[in-house]
């Protein structure tokens, strides 16, 4: 069995979520390849060349890939994938952009957020946010699967040195251009795979009060997330929402601060190792998933948590 | 130009779904069943467009036994002029659903055709992908604005790290993120008026597809359970508990 894993980057290193992904291509178990289609990505391949266990990478270095764009990567992926049997890649927003694209062109179905692999064709998956987890089997001889990383531990970044092959074939469908972003800097670490989590909601008032949660954050190195209701109201932005629909967490510590709990909010936290609730709601939802909940008004806990850690 | 919208039948979001004890499927008794929220979404968008004089003709399709006529409704209440119900047993996956849709495009001829992102059951999100592939079109996904202009469509897309902006070709697929609109509610002239909306009613065959399984449920159970936790009197004991009991903060 054969399986390419398709990196999450900037071009220049790889996303934690790609080295998530190659632990989820090991318990599948057989060959296993990187490919890294970007715009100037050498460092990135050389990167995932370094990633122990690896056959080869497959750098795809154009334009046409610089900015992800579904309609360009898709069809060079599909190409490549005549090679392997499986084609893995993290749950990413970038990948949920590509992926089902991969699969209607090989006409497959596509395993969405897999948790765990039961056998080469059979796989566990969260559905109706995470309430239920689905056993479901492909039938497929070609599988593509995209892989919820919060489920399997990284396997480590360094140590390996395969070979890094280029592939010169060049997919631009001519469909779409990319016109900008606005992508947010941030030194904090990244909100899907840092260790510790806060998250503000509604209760938080307006995003100002988002400071209450910086200081705090800053002593644990924690990222800073939200819930919907916070992004919706323009607390803060929409990368920031934890949930079914938006970022799934599950770092040691998260910590849930005027967040009521509802079902969409816990489908993209409750895996967390520890889970802190402060909330003035003693009967809010939240506290049933919490280790540790404390009954208590935001304003006042949130200043004195931050001078007593 | 025309838009055709696609709309599907799931749970209410506020219904809390459980596995059947004997893990055969989900528990679907006596459950509300509404339109899936990113569907309300992409149907209150359409209309926009038709309202600003954008589009010419929304068409909400939904793809399933008869009882999906009642979201193809509400769409239409909300504004759609008219319906298309392709009637296939419930739970089509996504790949089968954009063949599908990729059948009705070909009889409707649409400039953009906008979905949810993610069906709140299955948790997906593949369909409007897949239907792009399938059509040769390019794909605005997670939108948070869509901007026609011309023969192009500019879309901002929710992406890891904040927001990005791409220009599509028409004809064109667009998924809706949440922050794209806030959906009317429909007033009930309008839903009165909705019963009366043109509905038409194909069969798989009428649009050359053929049905069949790819990826197949075998069982489902529930989620691994937490331990109860406890409540803390005062931001004291939480500090202690987490740096000596959990060990999470030194
Ligand atoms: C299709 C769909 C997808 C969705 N996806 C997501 C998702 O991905 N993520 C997500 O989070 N939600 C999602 N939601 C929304 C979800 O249903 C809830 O509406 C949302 O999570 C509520 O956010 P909240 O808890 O911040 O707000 P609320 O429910 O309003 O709760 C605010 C809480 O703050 C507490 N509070 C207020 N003031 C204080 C104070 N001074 N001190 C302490 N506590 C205080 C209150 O007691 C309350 O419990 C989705 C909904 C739909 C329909
Ligand atoms: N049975 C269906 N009928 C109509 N539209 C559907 C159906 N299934 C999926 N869709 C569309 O595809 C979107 C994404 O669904 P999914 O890929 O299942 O997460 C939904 O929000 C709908 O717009």
């Amino acid at each position: 069995m054969s399986t390419l894993v398709i990196a999450e980057h900037d071009n220049n290193s790889l996303k934690a979520s790609t080295l998530n992904t190659v632990a989820a291509a090991q318990a599948l178990g057989g060959d296993i390849d990187i490919l890294v289609a970007g715009a100037n990505c050498d460092a990135a391949a050389a990167a995932a060349a370094a990633v122990p266990g690896i056959g080869k990478v497959l750098l795809a270095d154009n334009a046409a890939y610089e900015h992800q764009l579904a309609e360009n990567v898709s069809l060079l992926i599909a190409e490549a994938a005549a090679n392997y049997d499986n084609i893995l890649a993290p749950a990413t927003v970038s990948c949920k952009n590509i992926m089902p694209r991969v699969a209607a062109l090989l006409d497959v179905g596509q395993i969405s957020d897999i948790i765990a692999v039961d056998s080469a064709d059979t796989f566990q998956r969260p559905i109706y946010a995470g309430n239920v987890i689905a056993t479901v089997q492909s039938a497929d001889a070609k599988k593509v699967i995209t892989v919820r990383t919060t489920a399997y531990d990284g396997v480590p970044a360094e140590g390996g040195s395969a070979a890094i092959e280029a592939l010169d074939s060049v997919h631009d469908a001519g469909l779409s251009t990319f016109v900008g972003e606005e992508v947010a800097e941030s030194d904090r670490p990244e909100l899907t795979s840092a260790d510790v989590v806060i998250s503000g909601g509604r209760g938080m008032q307006n995003g100002e009060n988002f400071k209450l949660l910086e200081g705090i954050a800053d002593k644990l190195n924690a990222a800073i997330g939200a819930s919907r209701a916070a992004v919706d109201a323009g607390f803060v932005p929409n990368d920031m929402q934890v949930g079914q629909t938006g970022k799934i967490v599950a770092p040691d510590l998260y910590i849930a601060v005027g967040i009521s709990g509802a079902i969409q909010h816990l489908a993209g936290m409750k895996d967390s190792k520890v889970i802190v609730a402060i909330n003035k709601d003693e009967d809010a939802p939240i506290f049933q998933v919490a280790d540790y909940g404390l009954v208590a008004d935001l304003f006042e806990a949130l200043p004195e948590l931050e001078s007593k850690i | 130009m025309k838009v055709l919208v696609a709309v599907k039948r799931v749970v209410d979001y506020n219904v809390k779904v459980r596995a059947k004890p004997d893990g055969s499927d989900v528990d679907l008794n006596n459950v509300k069943m509404a339109i899936n929220p990113f569907c309300e979404i992409a149907v209150e968008e359409a209309v926009r467009l038709k309202e600003a004089g954008t589009a010419s003709e929304v068409i909400a399709v939904s793809i399933g036994d008869k009882s999906c006529q009642e979201q193809i409704r509400t769409a239409l209440a909300l504004g759609a002029d008219r319906g298309i119900q392709v009637d296939v047993e419930n739970g089509v996956e996504p790949l089968v659903v954009a063949k599908l849709l990729k059948g009705v495009i070909d009889k409707e001829q649409p400039q953009l055709v906008i979905l949810g992102k993610q069906s709140i059951d299955g948790d997906n999100n593949q369909t409007g992908q897949m239907l792009g592939a399938l059509a040769n079109m390019p794909q605005g996904t997670f939108a948070s604005e869509v901007v026609v202009d011309g023969d192009k469509v500019s879309v901002t897309r929710e992406v890891d790290g904040g927001l990005q902006t791409v220009r599509l070709s028409l004809p064109a697929i667009v998924t809706t993120d949440l922050r794209l609109n806030e959906p009317r509610y429909a007033s009930l002239p309008n839903i009165m008026k909705a019963k009366k909306k043109q509905l038409d009613v194909y069969s798989a065959e009428d649009l050359g597809v053929t049905v069949r399984r790819h990826v197949s449920q075998v069982k489902v159970a529930p989620p691994a359970e937490r331990q109860e936790g406890i409540k803390v009197a005062d931001v004291d004991e939480l500090v202690d508990k987490l740096k000596n009991e959990a060990k999470v903060i030194s």
